[in-house]
């Protein structure tokens, strides 16, 4: 049962998609130390912009419920949460297919991944937490509550990550993240970005109208059942 | 003393209580009756600021209930017996009254363990209690730092003949002090033997608040009938 | 203040009293530390100086593992016999019921670190001449960070299914750096390196503590009334 608005928001997403497979693999120029597999880094580093966003748009709409005890900010929380991991997971799946050929090992520990590990078992005790609790209003409370202190949580655990890797060196994946970027590249980068934000904005959607119903089928299911 | 004005309280999608506006007078004993599900619980439980309304609001004499002062002022007997298992009779008392400001516990302690019988067990593990000495410890527990309100979820259930008779007599003597009680039952008689007023529940809304007149008591099954639905 | 303190010293004696009566927990979580310390012996070769450098490391691993197991009785004691709502219900912010249960619980685990650190120093040769203040010093403020949110989640997923799992991963991804801070401060206590450069995670720990601590009393209202 689509709607037009469906179609709308999915071909727009794909020519955003297209469009950014276009500005990664055809049109940025190929670095010049790393050579071809440095074009991964434009489906990297974006996603892992697009997580924060999605954290942010969490906590802010945990505060929400928390204020106003209306479900509607429980699905928005939920939602981005659960779409901010698929983000997140795309940046930590990229990340070593990038590091293996380009310095020789699939991963390290320093601040920067590590962080991002951490933030990724964030994401998961979030998602594993609202699958252990019933009762909606519960669940929703709990979880805003979670989401603050991870909130806070990722912070310092990323902070504490640099003073712990500047006393003890790794191996640093240096170099382009950020780095003396070309212009062509940043231009890349940011069209990149625009794409995955797109992209999310289309999963928001759906999975906000999937927590909705989802919140409609455990009405009816309670109904039922007291009848 | 006890208003609920305009409650709501929804679990998910579901209305426990809808749109419940009921006043508890000062020195009532109100016997608050309902079949299972009504919400009987629901209500006690934000009574005693155990959980908040999903709309509209509870006072007692005009100030919210999470305020510790206010809570100093209540008694609960809730489902549980709510006694520590590890620590006996005494320390108990002891630790409650430190948490609701008692004065001279010592005393009070040592005279409500001897009003529930519990005087000769006063250094036993609770753990080591039958059921009936933890009911009047739990008794004990609600009633001693001598709360202006007390609230009672199904007290009378499964409690032994000497708990039901102390805790009748308890009851009836914080009537004539002025004090408030709210008893929540599926037990007619008792109830109705003891109250001043009578509360119905009904899927979540208040179907019945009255004085217990003299029919009411003749006939409770009628009345509840007439207030009620039947389980399909 | 006297509001928050009274009703959370009274809680916190009574969780220590009862504690003391059941020693249900201690004993558990502290025969607990003695398998992991056998498990991390055939993780690593307990040879002299490579151990020192990861000692914190092995050590804060230990208390981390069997303190998850006290933290996870603190509220959990609570729901025998429906002792929470007594709790709840009682004059008793929902902040002095936390910060009770933290105090009590800091208590708990400093006892099982005094007694777990000789038989890791004995198992792991490590040299006796540390600077014991210092020990104590990060002792107290590292604990007290994990425990105070380790306290706060008990509370969270007291009624929550899989609760054992859940207060784990839960809590150790926010207490990273407590535990990073705690490592490096052992490590180097223990090393007899010099303390000067290491002050920055003193700093940290003195930090998260009063972040945490008052986000958590902030927040455990919304955690304990439903």
């Amino acid at each position: 049962m689509k709607s037009h608005a469906d179609l709308a928001w999915g071909a727009a997403t794909a020519a955003a998609m297209v469009g950014a497979l276009y500005l990664a693999f055809v049109w940025v120029p190929t670095e010049a130390s790393m050579g071809i597999v440095q074009r991964i880094f434009y489906f990297h580093m974006p996603p892992f912009v697009v997580a924060v966003v999605a954290i942010i748009v969490g906590m802010a709409a945990s505060v929400r419920y928390l204020a106003t005890r209306n479900l509607d900010w429980d699905d928005w929380a939920l939602a981005s949460i659960e779409v901010g991991l698929v983000f997140d997971t795309m940046n930590l799946i990229t990340g070593p297919f990038w590091a293996k050929p380009v310095w020789g090992i699939w991963w390290t520990w320093d601040a920067r991944l590590t962080s991002a590990f951490v933030l990724w078992l964030m994401f998961v005790g979030y998602l594993i937490l609202r699958r252990a609790i019933e009762e909606p209003g519960q669940r929703a409370a709990l979880s805003a509550v979670v989401t603050m202190f991870q909130f806070v949580g990722a912070i310092i655990v990323y902070m504490a990550n640099r003073w712990w890797r500047t006393q003890h060196p790794q191996p640093v994946l240096a170099g382009g993240e950020g780095s003396g970027l070309a212009p062509e590249m940043r231009v890349a980068l940011l069209g990149c970005l625009a794409a995955f934000l797109v992209l999310y904005l289309c999963l928001m959607r759906l999975r906000l109208r999937l927590a909705r119903l989802g919140r409609e089928v455990e009405g009816l299911r309670r109904t039922v059942h007291s009848l | 003393m006890i208003a609920v004005q305009g409650v709501w309280k929804f679990f998910g999608d579901f209305a426990a209580l809808r749109d419940l506006r009921l006043e508890i007078t000062r020195g009532s004993t109100t016997a608050l009756l309902g079949r299972n599900g009504a919400g009987k619980t629901t209500l006690l439980r934000m009574l005693a600021a155990l959980s908040s309304p999903s709309r509209g609001t509870i006072t007692l004499d005009g100030a919210g209930l999470r305020e510790p002062a206010q809570r100093r002022r209540i008694g609960v007997i809730g489902h549980g017996i709510s006694i520590y298992d590890d620590l006996t009779a005494a320390e108990n008392l002891e630790f409650f009254a430190s948490l609701y400001g008692v004065g001279a516990p010592g005393a009070k302690i040592d005279q409500w363990l001897e009003t529930t019988g519990l005087a000769r067990v006063r250094n036993s593990l609770a753990r080591q209690f039958s059921r009936g000495m933890r009911q009047r410890l739990a008794i004990a527990r609600a009633f001693f730092h001598e709360p202006d309100v007390l609230l009672l979820d199904e007290p009378f259930t499964a409690l032994d003949d000497r708990a039901a008779e102390l805790l009748a007599g308890l009851i009836r003597q914080a009537h004539e002090r002025g004090r408030t009680v709210l008893i929540s039952t599926h037990q007619l008689r008792e109830a109705l033997a003891l109250a001043t007023d009578v509360a119905v529940l009904d899927r979540g809304r208040l179907a019945f608040h009255g004085p217990n007149t003299a029919d009411l008591q003749t006939a409770p099954e009628d009345f509840y009938r007439r207030f009620t639905e039947a389980p399909a | 203040m006297r509001e928050l303190l009274g009703p959370a010293l009274a809680i916190a004696r009574k969780d220590l009293r009862v504690e003391r009566r059941s020693k249900e927990v201690v004993n558990a979580a502290f025969s607990f530390a003695l398998v992991v310390l056998l498990l991390f012996s055939f993780t690593f070769d307990p040879s002299g100086d490579e151990v020192r450098t990861m000692s914190g490391g092995l050590l804060w691993l230990v208390y981390a593992f069997a303190g998850v197991l006290v933290l996870n009785r603190s509220f959990a004691r609570e729901t025998q016999n429906d002792c929470l709502d007594a709790l709840v219900a009682a004059p008793a912010s929902a902040a002095a019921i936390l910060l009770g249960k933290t105090l009590a619980n800091t208590v708990l685990l400093l006892a099982l670190e005094a007694a777990t650190l000789p038989v890791f120093t004995i198992f792991y040769n490590v040299r006796w001449d540390f600077r014991l203040g210092w020990l104590l010093v990060v002792l107290v403020l590292a604990t007290w960070g994990f425990t105070v949110i380790g306290t706060v989640f008990s509370a969270l997923t007291v009624n929550v299914q899989l609760r054992e799992i859940m207060l784990p991963l839960l809590v150790f991804p926010i207490t990273i750096p407590v535990l990073m801070a705690a490592v490096q401060l052992t490590t180097v206590i223990f090393t007899g390196e010099p303390m000067e450069p290491e002050m920055v995670w003193v700093r940290l720990l003195v930090g998260f503590n009063v972040i945490f601590t008052t986000l958590a009393g902030a927040l455990v209202e919304y955690i304990l009334v439903g």
